[in-house]
């Protein structure tokens, strides 16, 4: 999808270049077109070498690709994170809070904040989770907010993703990759480091072990396997974090416990990072076909045995009709007017907003409301009068299903290209780690990159492409 | 550790060993065509079946071709035993594993598996033939390198250089039974002098042939040779050599883990039958029937260490 307004260059305005990237453009223009253009080659060797490549599903004889990688950094200041970081910490806690009130006495609901039906008749939504607080009382123990900016002070949370947001793995292995390539930048410009992550994703993990833990808490990432899309991160969290990865048919109830297989018998397992979507959890539960989970692992949970992450249920606070009371949320349960914006979201449920939403959709970006991925989505601006017309059908049919957004004018950071810098259009995704008695935020995040002109569309499985992401010192 | 992981290390480098043996192996069949064309034939057709491999093959085709055999063991996807299946069950292996791998192993076996897979993209010529050997053999050094040179000598060692040396014995021995019959003109002959450049290919199966010169100061005699190879406990491709391997990483497990198993005593009883045994008195025996007793044994050892630290269940 193209579109032709004017758009907000993070690195350069038309009166110079912007401050945070003042020291890369000066590095910059010492640089050889055909040095960086190597350098680019030489990433991309490193990325196929150490195996930094995701699934594609459905797609024969190319069942690994590269996240292509872009070496221009995306830089923000100090003071431009501080005001995002504390947008974001706002809503995990509010987010978390509304997840255990939902649960609990859902008083959010009585005060008529949100309609019942909106959690009555979400798919994501868990009766089993019902009457039951889990360890610590945290259910998004990893969220990843994905964030755009439309000008200089105009930053807007697009999506909540308190279920298993993925994309740390390229957030680390892009700046190990900018280290290696660079280093003279980063001796130049002190840029916070991100290497933490998977120490403090441990200790997070670990402080939400549940009470029948005795000892070092034992923590194990759940992958549904090596042909899962994200099998690389998984992989590479679990090594990183110095855990075991394990898969379902690793684990068994034992005791009352969830234990894996070892060399050296069964050992319990105090708490589960698990990649593995609700549904395929438990097959006793829910999805009696699952092969992917562990049976009984919900019985265990409910007694207190062990700790999921992210809690099951999460999901009900990340759909995209929730999505948009979340500034409400945010009001209900902290108090505070929600520091960072919301994109406008017109409910296609509420007949007003359907019939504003179809008169519209030419203007207009149409998402399903448990999509993910880009797919199931109508941009208006680029669509053909066909597809318009038979997105019109498919909205009447089930309206509850779709929620629209006008499209935004996305602030562009440079891309190198051959024939030098040029402007695309970029998201974040900075990941927000929540224990009992903290909520870590890693400076920096996931920024993905549409590599085509003037595209908007981000998302790795639709040919986006990331970059290091820097959040100078102060 | 995880027994999946176990079972993921084990068989990672059983794969890795695999595809090394066979291209020892072709190397050897490759020269032996080079030099006796009459006999090519007879010659690959051996090649084959030391691979285990007659079945699949003959499935598949009539008569014993030099390009066939080799893009058969080499690149053929239907056939699981080809390096380009092996690797590829090596990588896959390495993937599950990864957490247990240090970085250099991991990459070592990405690597591998790119340059080969690319190297066999398209069938192999004789002129090719050579260098991508050499290839196999190169990559194979470098994952062993890696391994040896970065992974801290725990449980998960222990785990990968049993897979090798299982993997190893087993082949070392099926070259020792089929080449020495399929040599041998008849049993009588057993002891009795041979072609030197035959014996010679023997050994270089199994890339012994300096390392006999410099070691046994003796002639290409059977005995000799057959001695060396099962005997040995100098020669890194012996199976004494090999044994007493899995009987020193078994004993660190043991230590580790404070269990002794099952599949401890099964491994010392193989070593004592390949230690410090004279060789006149295996012809006695009978040679192919003392072979294929190790065999079968190295296997049930194999399922044996898979059953005693919970590979699969």
């Amino acid at each position: 999808m193209t579109e032709k307004k004017c758009h907000f260059d993070e690195m350069r305005l038309t009166d110079g270049v912007r401050s945070p990237y003042a020291a890369y453009d000066t590095w910059f223009a010492n640089q050889d077109n055909a040095r960086l253009s190597t350098k680019s080659e030489e990433a991309e060797a490193f990325f196929r070498r150490t195996g930094i490549t995701f699934n594609v599903y459905g797609q024969a004889d190319a069942e690994e690709r590269l996240i292509p990688f872009d070496l221009v950094p995306r830089i923000l200041s100090a003071r431009e994170w501080t005001k995002l970081s504390k947008g974001i910490e706002q809503r995990v806690r509010a987010i978390n809070a509304f997840l255990y009130d939902i649960y609990n006495r859902q008083e959010i609901l009585r005060a008529g904040v949100i309609p019942k039906e909106l959690i009555a008749q979400n798919d994501a939504f868990l009766p089993q989770m019902m009457g039951f607080a889990p360890p610590g009382n945290v259910y998004t123990h990893i969220v990843g907010t994905d964030i755009v900016r439309t000008g200089e002070d105009e930053f807007y949370v697009l999506e909540d993703n308190a279920r298993t947001p993925s994309g740390v793995s390229y957030m680390l292995e892009n700046r190990e990759t900018m280290l290696q390539m660079f280093p003279e930048l980063f001796s130049q410009i002190k840029v916070q480091p991100v290497s933490d992550y998977p120490k403090s994703l441990r200790r997070s993990l670990a402080a939400c072990a549940p009470a029948s833990c005795e000892g070092r808490p034992c923590v194990g990432v759940l992958t549904p396997g090596i042909y899962n899309s994200a099998y690389f991160e998984h992989s590479f969290l679990a090594d990183q974090m110095g855990v075991e990865l394990v898969e379902g048919h690793d684990l068994r109830v034992r005791d009352g416990r969830i234990a894996m297989r070892t060399t050296r018998g069964y050992r319990n397992i105090d708490v589960l990072y698990r990649r593995v979507d609700d549904e395929f959890l438990d097959p006793l539960t829910f999805n009696p076909q699952s092969m992917l989970g562990v049976p009984g692992i919900m019985d265990v949970y409910r007694a207190g045995n062990i700790t999921i992450a992210n809690a099951p249920g999460t999901g009900v606070a990340d759909d995209k009709a929730i999505y948009s009371y979340v500034p409400d949320i945010v009001q209900f349960y902290t108090g505070e007017k929600a520091i960072l914006k919301n994109v406008e979201t017109y409910r296609c449920s509420e007949p007003d907003m359907l019939r504003y939403v179809l008169d519209n959709l030419a203007d207009l970006v149409v998402k399903e409301v448990h999509g993910s991925g880009g797919y199931g989505m109508l941009v208006g601006p680029a669509a053909s009068k066909k597809e318009i017309a038979a997105f019109t059908d498919k909205l009447k049919a089930n309206p509850g299903n779709y929620i629209a957004q006008p499209t935004l004018s996305l602030s562009t950071v440079p891309i190198f290209t051959e024939k030098g810098l040029a402007p695309r259009h970029v998201d974040l995704r900075p990941f927000a780690l929540m224990s009992p008695d903290r909520i870590d935020i890693t400076p920096g995040g996931l920024t993905r990159v549409a590599l085509t002109e003037g595209s908007l569309v981000v998302n790795s499985s639709q040919g986006g492409g990331t970059k290091d992401t820097w959040i100078l010192e102060d | 550790m995880l027994g999946k992981t176990a079972g993921g290390l084990y068989w990672m480098f059983r794969s890795l060993e695999r595809a090394e043996n066979t291209a020892r192996l072709l190397e050897a069949g490759f020269r032996i065509a080079l030099t006796r064309s009459s006999d090519a034939e007879s010659e690959w057709k051996s090649i084959i079946v030391t691979s285990a491999a007659q079945m699949a093959y003959e499935a598949r085709y009539d008569g014993y071709d030099g390009a066939r055999v080799v893009n058969f063991l080499l690149r053929d996807t239907e056939n699981p035993s080809s390096v380009l299946s092996v690797i590829k069950s090596a990588r896959d292996n390495a993937r599950l594993v990864r957490t247990a791998l240090t970085t250099e192993v991991w990459s070592a076996v990405n690597e591998t598996w790119m340059t080969l897979t690319a190297l066999l993209k398209e069938p192999v010529t004789q002129t090719e033939l050579p260098a991508i050997l050499a290839s196999i053999r190169q990559q194979s050094a470098l994952v062993r390198g890696a391994l040896h040179g970065t992974m801290l000598r725990n449980d998960m060692f222990d785990f990968c250089r049993l897979g090798t040396f299982i993997e190893r014995i087993d082949s070392t021995a099926r070259i020792i039974d089929v080449k020495y019959y399929s040599l041998l003109p008849a049993a009588s002959f057993v002891g009795s002098r041979m072609d030197n450049v035959q014996w010679e290919t023997i050994l270089r199966s199994v890339s012994a042939h300096r390392s006999f010169r410099w070691a046994v100061d003796d002639d290409y005699t059977a005995a000799a040779i057959a001695s060396f190879l099962i005997l040995d406990g100098r020669m890194p491709r012996s199976l004494s050599f090999g044994m007493s391997k899995i009987v020193d990483n078994l004993g660190y497990l043991a230590a580790d883990y404070g269990t002794r198993m099952p599949c401890h005593d099964m491994a010392e009883k193989l070593l004592v039958r390949l230690k410090d045994r004279d060789i006149n008195a295996i012809f006695e025996e009978g040679l192919h029937e003392f072979i294929g007793s190790v065999i079968e044994d190295n296997a049930n050892l194999g399922q044996q260490i898979e059953q005693d630290y919970r590979f699969n269940s």
